[in-house]
């Protein structure tokens, strides 16, 4: 024990001498926590909350009776069912709006809690666990959580009024309850959203629907039993955006393990003697590496407390714009306040542990492997160097064919995510070798001796600043190709909107009967060009949420709905209830292209319809299909109007809108203008990127200080390399310039490299990802523009980095320098 | 019964609450307060018949209530239950759909040589999944049922129900009068004036077959129906109550119970009734009963299974004796309920409930 | 010629100021040879850092052909180390990155007084004609102070300054390395500033003087 301490005391002096080694691997360690913790910090949230809104009504696996058709269907089947010993319990769901600054709506969930199957939990508790009584009413009660509660502007015990003019029970805070969900009893919900005697499900407890009988006969037509594993949508949906997050979090933390890796080994270097020494002085190898071990653990548990912090902080300052992206995109509901458990924080201190070993455990090897006395000669580093470069050369060429085999054979998100992963691994590993080539076809070609040394130099500090420029390779590369995505997606997206959005005012009405009625006055108004009613049903195909969309057949669709691909008579044969369009990522789900034929679930059996035509539908999760009306309305009854698109004299607008609030009490949520229409889509577009755009500024930032910290650990070796110039009558500012240049010279080459690698990891994005993530391909766009904008950007990184280093070498004394050749040395 | 009263609303209002919950204050008593808005039991109505079989809308709670002692083709005893429970959350009439205030809730059990199985099961008002209708008869809740299969009262009746692992599909048939206890019906519950409406149906004889565990054995026997319903029946110092209805050799009927007050003077009640269906009232100081022993049940508390039953006044003096001492219902508010055999003079047997150990 | 008149220097330590040089005056002739001694700390290296302006003198002259090198900016004391002089050191200091012939030639190149068949002539000498393409690390310490000594006067430097060049070579290899080092500085007619520990080398040189606590040893001079 007191030889660890003795030998502990003697490593760590060394930190006393070189506090910016200490800084770095500080630095490296506690970026690399807090960009990994952020991001799993806000994963987990997220997923929690998912719980929370799955577990709503959970109990241990639960079963459930869904429509076959359509969202909703009778009570009567319900009490049916009960009669015929059926334990089920009905559910009713549906979404309030609520008009304010920002019209918001809410997920609203009726249960009945006398019937909830037995270990069921609500809302957190047992079901019904409180009073049943106040509950049920009246005034009965409505359950949320403080998150929603706040959102929507409310105090608890106030009865909320919906933008439909519907009063909620009072509200009544549940701390464990799913963010933006309100759970009332079954006889308010049907109150609240107007369904009378209508249900959504029906819940069975788990060792009923292991083995249930079979339904009766008119109810089987109506209802189909439905696996608990249905019921996790929202995970499913959303395991994409958060992959996407865990990626940008992964790549951030190998970044920050760069530096990490670079100080450690550089420390390591610079204590050969000491270690040389102790072993001299009687410590064991295993007493020195249990020392080196102990002392490793001491700065990753430092780094780790200070990532672990900011990581929560990282997390709390990106939460909103998550949670927006994700209610945007999913209608997935996150809490806006971070509630994380304690694993979470041990669980980051372990990733910077586990970094921290990764990072310094070669360097572990290394000192284990230091011969006792030898002082050996030094490395010939040439040798050595042709030698690493050709190994990484040659795993970066295994590397890129486990992606081309990934491209190839892969089919699912984590494959595509793979073949990115061994994309910029490759690109990384061989941006040594293509440095030092091009610096050796440079070499060739320089004259004079100062360029030959600029050269030769800048190949021989080539491995040790390899790995920062592999940072900041991999780190605009991610920015250029994510960046790519990005702004190609909202060119595509912002087009795809301007052409899809062509109505002038979108009427959602109350009901169908309102729907009608709002027809019939609009068909006789001067200024009313059209009136496009919208038919809805909603059905599940191959267990996929589907919303069918029936038209009419105008022909502003055949002018203004974007379509991927079609048959030359598309919108005839949709008009004619021959042919439907899918949306891209339902034609993938189900994989289905033009001409095929395919089947739905209509009340007098299945419908087929033959696939005329494909067309984007980004970001929706859901799956979408476009359908003759008529025909639509002829196999489902229950089909809603759900909309109305209204196409208007542009000088009539104004005029209509009011007229149509104030006849029918229709408010801003269900009177949308075109304009407003866009601008709230486009907002969640914007969103939804922002974080991604933060976490990649600052995995740029961390490569920029990798860069930096590299340079700086270089400075002190690089002086024993200046000195002789100097000596032989060359200027301190010129070597200064000179050695400014080198790094300029090797960052701009790197910001060279990461440019094309950006290009193609866009490609990957768009076409391999995104098509695995979302459903949808989109066309590469390359933006010159922002492809100098992020290479001025490495470039400028890589310049601030050099000069915090060269500002010293220029301020150093020539004393300093003289010292290198002291015989004292 | 009071028993059943307290079963229901701590069953219902106390939804979820497991054998440790805290009983609410003042006794099982609790929402005895503001009762005032409910239609009270008030002395001097003549019950009709059969209206006053279906639902009584506007008094908090109403119960039918079967317990019929069986035996199988190899002479063992069996027990069957079937009660339907209503409670209102309120005041006023029944309205249809989910705004009724009315809750439902079936328990049945079969009781035998084998142990005993019970369920429970709930229902909202006001939507058909639970209900009653006076002519023809017809009381169900999910797929239990009791029905009326001829005749306008209750004189021909078919009853089942089904748990886990059990089921019983019976025939119930009757040509004795309807009994009426206390004063034509309107019977005390407690020293302070508390009181219901309670008439019954002792004379069923049955038939019909039970299943457990997938054996079905065909039974026969006798039954006995009860009809109760109040507004306010509880005194707030009640904590507890045992109940026998007793089928004595030679066809008379006995039905006893004893309140169980904090300051141990119980306050007992009960009804003679002759083979012939003529009912008489028992006073408090008519009825002596005594625990003999005690067995330990599923939620750790000690219930008397064995008693010393005397009514001096009409020559009985018994020990009855539970068939299957465990005859415990965990249901959502727990309580002990199942057959037993009189040994002594003279001899038959019953059911008992007890409630509040 | 080259003449120091004077010449005080001290360093700023942690303890105060250190004097080094107390007034040394010194006077070497175009082609002459001289040898510094003295003990360790007694100045030798300074002054020879003071000559070949890598430091400032804090008061007194160097002369250097009747210019004086204080007043001189830090871009004309690199020329002066570029053109004027040849400097070899103990421990070489030859350039990593570079191979041989690239680090022989690269002062004279520096200098702008590259001559091919001179160098090839000192590679030869200096028996480093088959060690060109090899770079410093693959080097023996008497080849690299070999290599050292080539760059060093590949410029013809009019004068050569070595700070103990055989310090780290065994007595073989320094007595070698030596008369190599006299016979090329023959050759090119530099004249010679060797600062050493050595009386048997000091010997071989023309004249011998001795420093001590910052002064040349009087009478000696």
């Amino acid at each position: 024990m007191a030889m660890l301490r003795i030998s502990l005391l003697a490593l760590l002096s060394h930190w006393r001498r070189h506090p910016l080694q200490l800084f770095s691997i500080l630095t490296g360690l506690w970026l690399a926590t807090a960009l990994w913790t952020g991001v799993q910090a806000l994963n987990s949230q997220a997923r929690a909350d998912y719980a929370r809104a799955s577990a709503l009504l959970a109990g241990p696996a639960q079963a459930q009776l869904v429509a076959r058709r359509g969202e909703r269907f009778e009570q009567a089947a319900y009490v049916q069912l009960r009669r015929s010993g059926w334990p089920v319990s009905p559910v009713l769901e549906g979404r309030l709006r609520f008009a304010g600054a920002e019209p918001l709506s809410v997920r609203l969930l009726g249960i009945e809690p006398l019937t909830l199957p037995p270990g069921t939990v609500v809302a957190g508790q047992p079901g019904g666990a409180s009073d049943l009584r106040a509950f049920i009413g009246p005034p009965g009660q409505a359950w949320i959580a403080a998150d929603t509660l706040q959102r929507l502007g409310l105090q608890p015990g106030e009865r909320a009024l919906t933008s439909d003019g519907q009063r909620l029970p009072p509200l009544q805070v549940h701390t464990q309850l799913a963010p933006g969900v309100i759970v009332v009893d079954i006889g308010h919900a049907q109150a609240l959203l107007q369904a009378p005697g209508q249900l959504s499900r029906l819940l069975l407890p788990a060792d009923f629907a292991v083995r249930p009988p079979d339904l009766p006969a008119a109810l089987a037509e109506l209802l189909q039993l439905q696996p608990s594993s249905a019921g996790d949508d929202l995970q499913r949906l959303t395991d994409s955006f958060h992959l996407n997050l865990s990626a940008l979090g992964l790549l951030a933390f190998l970044v920050g393990l760069f530096i990490v890796h670079a100080a450690i080994g550089l420390a390591l270097e610079q204590r050969r003697g000491l270690l040389r020494t102790l072993r001299a002085c009687g410590v064991s190898l295993r007493g020195l590496i249990g020392a080196l071990a102990v002392e490793l653990g001491l700065l990753a548990l430092l780094g780790g407390l200070a990532g672990v912090a900011c990581g929560y902080l990282l997390a709390s300052l990106l939460l909103d714009d998550v949670a927006a992206s994700l209610r945007g995109l999913y209608g997935a509901e996150v809490a806006g306040q971070l509630s994380l458990s304690p694993q979470w924080w041990l669980s980051g201190i372990a990733m910077s542990l586990f970094g921290a070993l990764l990072a310094g455990g070669n360097s572990l090897w290394r000192a284990a492997q230091l011969p006792l006395l030898a002082l050996a000669l030094p490395q010939a580093w040439r040798a050595a160097q042709s030698r690493w470069l050709r190994r990484q050369a040659l795993l970066a060429g295994v590397l890129l064919l486990l992606a081309a085999g990934c491209w190839r054979f892969g089919d699912s998100l984590l494959a595509a995510f793979a073949m990115l992963a061994a994309l910029l691994l490759a690109a990384a590993l061989l941006l040594p070798a293509l440095l030092d080539a091009t610096l050796a076809v440079l070499a060739r070609h320089s004259r004079g001796p100062l360029a030959e040394w600029f050269v030769a130099d800048s190949r021989q500090q080539l491995p040790a600043l390899a790995l920062a420029l592999m940072a900041l390779l991999l780190a605009l590369a991610a920015s250029v190709g994510v960046g790519s995505m990005t702004e190609g997606f909202r060119q595509t997206f912002v087009g795809w909107l301007d052409q899809r959005l062509s109505a002038d005012l979108y009427l959602t009405p109350r009901d169908t009967a309102q729907a009608l009625e709002i027809s019939a006055w609009l068909a006789g108004r001067p200024g009313v060009e059209a009136v496009l009613p919208n038919w809805r049903v909603d059905m599940r195909l191959q267990g996929w949420p589907v919303q069918l969309q029936g038209i009419v057949d105008h022909p502003s669709y055949r002018r203004h709905w974007p379509l991927l691909e079609q048959r030359a008579d598309a919108w005839t044969q949709l008009a004619a209830g021959q042919g439907a369009m899918l949306s891209e990522q339902l034609a993938r789900r189900l994989k289905l292209g033009l001409g095929d034929r395919l089947p739905l679930p209509g009340a007098e059996g299945e419908q087929h319809l033959s696939v005329v035509g494909l067309y984007a539908d980004y970001g929706n999760p859901r799956g979408h299909l476009l359908v003759s009306a008529d025909w639509l309305r002829r196999h489902w009854s229950e089909a809603r109007l759900s909309n109305l698109s209204l196409r208007l004299q542009p000088a009539q607008v104004a005029a209509l809108k009011e007229q149509l609030e104030q006849r029918y009490g229709l408010d801003a949520t269900r009177l949308i203008e075109q304009a407003t229409l866009k601008r709230w889509s486009t907002a969640v577009f914007e969103r939804t990127f922002a974080a991604t755009a933060a976490l990649n500024s600052l995995t740029l930032l961390v490569a920029g200080v990798a860069l930096f910290i590299s340079l700086l650990t270089l400075g002190h070796s690089r002086l024993g390399q200046l000195a002789p110039l100097w000596a032989l009558g060359v200027g301190r500012t010129r070597l200064a310039w000179l050695s400014l240049g080198q790094t300029l010279l090797l960052a701009s080459l790197t910001v060279l490299l990461a440019m094309p690698l950006g290009v193609l990891l866009a490609w990957c994005l768009v076409a391999v990802v995104n098509v695995q993530a979302f459903g949808w391909r989109l066309p590469l766009h390359v933006f010159p523009g922002q492809l100098l904008q992020l290479a001025l950007l490495g470039l400028l990184t890589s310049l601030l980095a050099a000069a915090g280093p060269l500002w010293q070498l220029a301020r150093r004394q020539p004393a300093d320098l003289l010292r290198q050749f002291a015989d004292e040395r | 019964m009071n028993a059943r009263q307290a079963l229901l609303i701590g069953a219902l209002l106390l939804l979820g609450a497991c054998d440790e919950a805290p009983q609410p204050p003042g006794g099982f008593a609790g929402l005895g307060a503001d009762a005032a808005a409910f239609a009270q039991v008030e002395r001097g109505r003549p019950l009709q018949f059969p209206a006053d079989h279906g639902a009584h809308h506007g008094y908090r709670i109403e119960w039918w209530y079967v317990t019929a002692n069986l035996s199988d083709e190899q002479g063992r005893d069996w027990g069957v239950q079937w009660t339907l429970f209503r409670s209102a959350l309120r005041p006023g009439a029944d309205e249809p759909g989910w705004n009724s205030p009315n809750l439902w809730m079936g328990h049945a059990a079969l009781t035998g040589p084998y142990g005993h199985q019970s369920g429970e099961t709930l229902a909202r008002g006001g939507i058909g999944q639970a209900g009653v209708e006076a002519q023809p008869f017809r009381a169900w809740i999910d797929d239990w049922s009791l029905h009326s299969t001829a005749g306008e009262g209750l004189e021909h009746l078919q009853m089942q129900a089904s748990g886990k692992d059990f089921r019983y599909l019976l025939q119930l048939d009757s040509d004795g009068p309807l009994v009426l206890h206390g004063a034509g019906g309107y019977s005390v519950k407690s020293g302070q004036g508390q009181a219901s409406w309670y008439y019954s149906q002792p004379f069923y004889r049955v038939s019909g077959e039970i299943e457990r565990a997938g054996q079905r054995y065909a039974v026969s026997g006798q039954a006995w129906l009860d009809r109760e319903w109040s507004s306010q029946p509880l005194a707030a110092d009640q904590h507890g109550w045992d109940w026998f209805s007793l089928h004595l050799d030679g066809g008379a009927k006995l039905m006893l119970f004893r309140v169980r007050q904090a300051d141990g003077l119980h306050y007992r009640a009960g009804t003679w009734i002759a083979a012939d269906g003529r009912a008489v009232a028992l006073r408090g100081e008519q009825i002596q009963l005594d625990e003999l022993a005690w067995t330990r049940q599923a939620n750790g508390r000690k219930v008397p299974t064995r008693w010393r039953v005397r009514v001096a006044d009409h020559g009985v003096d018994v020990q009855a004796e539970s068939i299957q001492p465990r005859a415990w219902m965990g249901t959502s508010f727990p309580y002990w309920e199942g057959p037993i055999r009189l040994e002594g003079s003279p001899g038959g047997r019953g059911y008992l409930e007890m409630t509040g150990y | 010629m080259l003449i120091v008149e004077n010449v005080y220097k001290s360093f700023v330590t942690a303890q105060g100021s250190l004097p080094v040089l107390r007034g040394v005056d010194l006077q070497l002739s175009t082609g002459s040879s001289l040898a510094l001694m003295g003990e360790s700390g007694s100045g030798k290296s300074t002054l020879l850092h003071l000559i070949a302006g890598l430091e400032r003198v804090d008061s007194g002259r160097i002369l250097v052909d009747g210019q004086p090198l204080q007043g001189r900016r830090e871009a004309e004391l690199a020329r002066w180390r570029r053109e004027g002089i040849g400097l070899v050191f103990q421990q070489y200091n030859l350039i990593g990155s570079l191979d041989v012939a690239a680090n022989l030639s690269f002062q004279a190149r520096l200098a702008g007084r590259h001559d091919q068949a001179w160098i090839g002539h000192l590679a030869e000498r200096l028996g480093l004609a088959s060690l060109l393409a090899r770079y410093p690390e693959q080097l023996s310490g008497g080849q690299q102070q070999r290599v050292a000594i080539g760059r060093a006067l590949a410029a013809r430097p009019a004068l050569l300054l070595a700070d103990e060049p055989t310090g780290n070579l065994d007595e073989a290899s320094s007595a070698a390395v030596l008369d190599l080092l006299l016979e090329l500085v023959s050759e090119t007619g530099s004249s010679l500033l060797m600062v050493t520990h050595s009386a048997r080398l000091a010997s071989r040189l023309g004249r011998t003087l001795y420093l001590r606590q910052g002064r040349i040893q009087p009478g000696e001079a």
